[in-house]
């Protein structure tokens, strides 16, 4: 890299081509493929072992895949070590030198570049700044708090101007509300250098929130791959529906393109499900609910049991008599029915994806 | 912890070390006294012993044998250990114990065993290879590596080699400047201590020297003792002096890096009213 290198270069797409990863036998990685636009931000969504940090190891060249390539920027980087890769990465443990302090931790991927001295001292400062720890440039990581180890990790990954930067799940070891802050903060740093990332974790609120689009993953394959509000709203599968977001399971029938759930026909997503027996897969805050104490027993009319209070929301578990349902309500609302009320659910007819297996059938 | 607890803990540290160093120091000032008495039995004390050292200069040729062996195997055994204790931790884990298996083996084998096993090694390099007293040290590295093993698998097992590896090689850095930039000075106490104890086996050894017809400073002393023993016994006192300065220095060393890092370095006064804002 040049001295005088911008600060920041252009994004540039990353392609997984059909990368496979197996540990003595077991799959981890079943032929994901994946493209990255220049400067998009992909968050690859999974459940613990769906093969999310495998697939950001191969692409960071710290495992070698076992099938597939890595092509980065329009150049096949497989077979290179991590060291020749050019990628920024922020890892989830705490990864700074012990040794040195936080400017020299930023100035370390230049310095294995070559660049000079005073060049190397100019840019690191620059990158504290762009994370917001300029005055802390002389502190050992032993002298900073979690959140702003992982902000001086992140401007030491930024600092080598990579061609992509990859996060690990780099908010995990945080407390709710800096983990809450530190995710926006690395969101807007993206987009100001707007350099293409993939961020990697198992927190659908983190994913949801800062991704251009989601990748949900389960058992070393893609399930769906698309922007936040579609893989909310039009899960392509019912691990996606389960995963991301609260799900009730109703029993239902699918008849001409619709399913019936107690009483109540939806809309489906996926087109063309044959008739039969099927579970719906319904959100919570397609649920709404009246307090109807005189109301005689029927498909939808419960007792509520429990409210969780979430703030501006809370959430309220009905029991059917068959089934219990969850329904997400403003809190104004839940507190008029506390629990041992008789209420009245209404499903609103937002289009819903359907399950079928045998606890299915079973319940239909 | 009340007042009377704190002190009686006080006066136990006291008593142990007291007792600790009355243990080390009573037949060092023995010796240190049997060094400096005249030949004669009515004549006052002298240095004569300790001054005649450098008149010797097959005792100087030794005492420099014994260092050039000191330095060569603790490097040696540096450059042998520490890539492999590391690339095993990060590449082959299922090795570890093998690893550590064939460290310790030295300490189970009797010195003279592993001499005659080392002695047609040393007799076909003698013939062709070299015959100096300094290819003792391949020898050596196998005799402290029980030794060296444990400090560097403690100080391993301090910090995060993995995480920290990786890091360092997403950010260019190949494997040398890993261990040489990144692991070895996080583990600076476990290097001293593994350093200090290769020196300090290899100063004290006289078995492998001795049989394999090598001159090292203990085997000196031992042919000095025979012949003159208030110098035998001055050089043993200054070797021993010797390996406790240099351990009280690497102490020292080691705490003053540590105490350097620990201290808070804000640049800016401003910078305190943030100093506990986290994130």
């Amino acid at each position: 890299m040049a001295a005088t290198a911008p600060a920041t270069r252009a994004g540039v797409e990353v392609r997984l081509e059909n990368l496979q990863r197996s540990y003595v036998g077991v799959s981890a990685l079943n032929g994901l493929s994946l493209t990255l636009a220049p400067g998009e931000l992909v968050a690859l969504l999974g459940p613990s072992g769906c093969g999310k940090t495998t697939a950001m190891r191969l692409v960071a060249g710290l495992e070698e895949a076992d099938g597939g390539r890595v092509v980065i920027g329009g150049a096949d980087v497989t077979n290179l070590p991590a060291s020749k890769r050019d990628v920024g990465m922020v890892f989830q443990a705490y990864s700074l030198f012990p040794h040195m302090t936080a400017w020299q931790n930023v100035a370390f991927g230049l310095q294995m570049r070559k660049v000079g001295q005073d060049e190397r001292r100019r840019r690191a400062h620059e990158m504290l700044d762009i994370v917001g720890l300029g005055g802390f440039a002389d502190r050992y990581a032993h002298q900073l708090s979690g959140g702003q180890q992982q902000r001086v990790a992140l401007a030491r990954a930024l600092a080598i101007n990579p061609k992509i930067l990859l996060l690990d799940e780099p908010l995990s070891a945080l407390d709710a509300r800096v983990r809450a802050r530190l995710r926006d903060e690395i969101r807007r740093i993206q987009l100001e250098v707007g350099i293409t990332t993939l961020f990697v974790t198992h927190d659908q609120e983190e994913a949801l929130a800062i991704a251009d689009r989601v990748g949900v993953m389960n058992k070393g394959r893609l399930e769906q791959l698309a922007p936040p509000t579609e893989v909310y709203s039009r899960p392509a599968t019912p691990f996606v529906a389960e995963f991301v977001g609260l799900t009730n399971r109703l029993a239902g029938v699918v008849r001409g393109g619709e399913v019936e759930v107690r009483g109540a026909r939806l809309p489906l997503v996926q087109t063309g499900a044959a008739d039969g027996p099927a579970t719906a897969l319904v959100r919570p805050e397609t649920v709404s609910m009246t307090a109807d104490d005189e109301a005689s027993a029927g498909p939808l009319v419960g007792t509520v049991i429990a409210t969780s209070f979430l703030g501006a929301t809370s959430r309220v578990t009905v029991d059917l008599g068959d089934a219990t349902v969850l329904a997400q309500l403003t809190t104004a609302d839940a507190t008029t029915m506390p629990p041992g009320t008789r209420v009245r659910l209404t499903l609103r007819p937002d289009a819903v994806l359907i399950a079928r297996d045998e606890a299915a059938a079973v319940e239909a | 912890m009340n007042r009377s607890r704190r002190l009686k803990l006080q006066v136990f540290r006291v008593v142990v070390l007291v007792v600790m160093a009355t243990f080390f120091l009573v037949p060092i000032g023995a010796m240190f006294e049997f060094s400096t008495r005249s030949t004669t039995f009515d004549a006052p004390r002298t240095l004569e012993s300790w001054t005649t050292i450098v008149t010797y200069p097959a005792l100087v040729a030794a005492i420099v044998a014994s260092l050039e062996l000191a330095a060569i195997t603790s490097v040696g055994m540096l450059l042998l250990l520490l890539p492999t204790m590391i690339w095993v931790r990060l590449r082959l884990p299922r090795l570890n114990r093998i690893i550590e298996f064939l460290c310790l083996l030295p300490l189970t084998i009797p010195a003279i065993v592993l001499v005659v096993g080392l002695f047609p090694v040393y007799l076909w390099m003698a013939n062709n290879i070299s015959d100096s007293i300094l290819t003792l040290s391949f020898a050596y590295v196998i005799l402290v590596l029980p030794y060296a093993y444990r400090a560097l698998d403690a100080g391993l097992s301090a910090i995060n080699v993995k995480t920290l590896s990786e890091a360092a090689r997403s950010l260019g850095a190949g494997w040398p400047t890993v261990i040489w930039r990144v692991i070895a000075p996080n583990m600076s106490g476990a290097l001293l201590n593994a350093s200090l104890l290769s020196v300090a086996l290899v100063l004290g050894e006289f078995t492998f020297a001795n049989l394999l017809g090598y001159v090292n400073i203990q085997v000196q002393i031992n042919q000095l003792g025979q012949a003159n023993a208030g110098v035998s016994i001055a050089v043993s006192v200054a070797s021993l002096m010797f390996a406790f300065v240099l351990l009280m220095v690497l102490s020292f060393v080691g705490a003053a890096r540590q105490a350097l890092r620990s201290k808070p370095r804000a640049t800016d006064p401003r910078l305190e009213a943030v100093w506990g804002q986290k994130a």
